[in-house]
């Protein structure tokens, strides 16, 4: 989305059940509500624990995760950054990083010893996290190994490569459009 | 031996409410330690026991399960509320989350230092984003999916309730919607639930947020 017209037109469709996106259209439906999209894909594709208590560990931690990546999604939008930064240095250090650290102390993939979604956020953390704090994983030996390993997977690899549809840290010019889109003064 | 889940949260609705309402309608009796004290707080993250340092925490079955969409998930797949395949399963996740984010703004408001913004921009965003997507889904269906109870049903019986509170006449122009409450609020365990001295929770006060700031060594 780069213009208001396309949001207005994509509202007046009735496409976007609350008024907002993201919105997958996949499977004949139009599912909004990123937790119901990511939900659908890692059931659809196995990637949600063979069982219920595999998938309460990985919820467990994809929330966690996800609390952490809100906070790097957010930092453009707040007002005084470098104290926003601060906290979210000091939460990944402190409330998050030592628990992935821990669970991946001999195991492989965070739960039952497959590839979860819970994986798959974990890394897109931690690279984020390094965009913001180049050296953050140095005291966290795993979660290093583990990003490495994971980088491997030929889609993962691939999807690093410039080019990819994998999106670059957000700036301003992606603030100043989705001010305009939204017709939002700040 | 005792096999209830326990419930480990403030002494009101917060993040918690939404699990409380669940396991109500899944008809499972639960017990709570509620937190009042600083100290009772430190003690528990001392233990161990909090993932990320964080409440609702919720033992059951030998799990003790934070996040509280990890809890509600696991409620909801055990006993069956969640849709019965995959496509199912992606509408009662949608209707949920979208009731979430609301009673997520109604559950903010008590720590917005001026809440009749807020107040005004709930009721307008409930009016015309929300409840008319509920309303139209209700047209017909006794409940929101499948033809069948969900987590979907629950939340947003709750959340009617709570914006009832605030907006005593919102559902006025929804009467789908009240058809729905009034369907919802003849289930037995849900009946219970609504009546003074059950384990639901009021809304928040003054006391409640001084005790939470106390806990957490805030600051007003």
């Amino acid at each position: 989305m780069t213009s208001r017209d396309q949001y207005l037109k994509l509202l007046e469709n009735g496409d976007l059940l609350f008024q907002q996106v993201p919105m997958v259209e996949i499977d004949g439906m139009k599912l909004v509500q990123t937790r119901a999209i990511l939900n659908y894909i890692a059931e659809k594709y196995n990637l949600h624990g063979k069982d219920l208590k595999d998938r309460a560990m990985i919820d467990m931690y994809s929330e966690g995760v996800m609390d952490l990546n809100e906070m790097i999604i957010m930092l453009i939008f707040s007002p005084d950054p470098k104290a926003k930064l601060e906290e979210i240095e000091k939460k990944a250090k402190e409330r998050y990083l030592p628990v992935f650290e821990k669970a991946l102390t001999g195991p492989v993939y965070l739960v039952g010893g497959k590839l979860s979604c819970a994986d798959v956020y974990l890394l897109e953390c931690t690279l984020m996290l390094e965009e913001k704090f180049a050296g953050i994983l140095k005291d966290f030996g795993n979660l290093k190994s583990f990003q490495g390993r994971m980088l491997q997977i030929p889609a993962v690899n691939r999807f690093l490569l410039p080019g990819s549809k994998r999106k670059p840290p957000p700036d301003h010019k992606i603030l100043a459009v989705a001010k305009e889109v939204f017709n939002m003064k700040f």
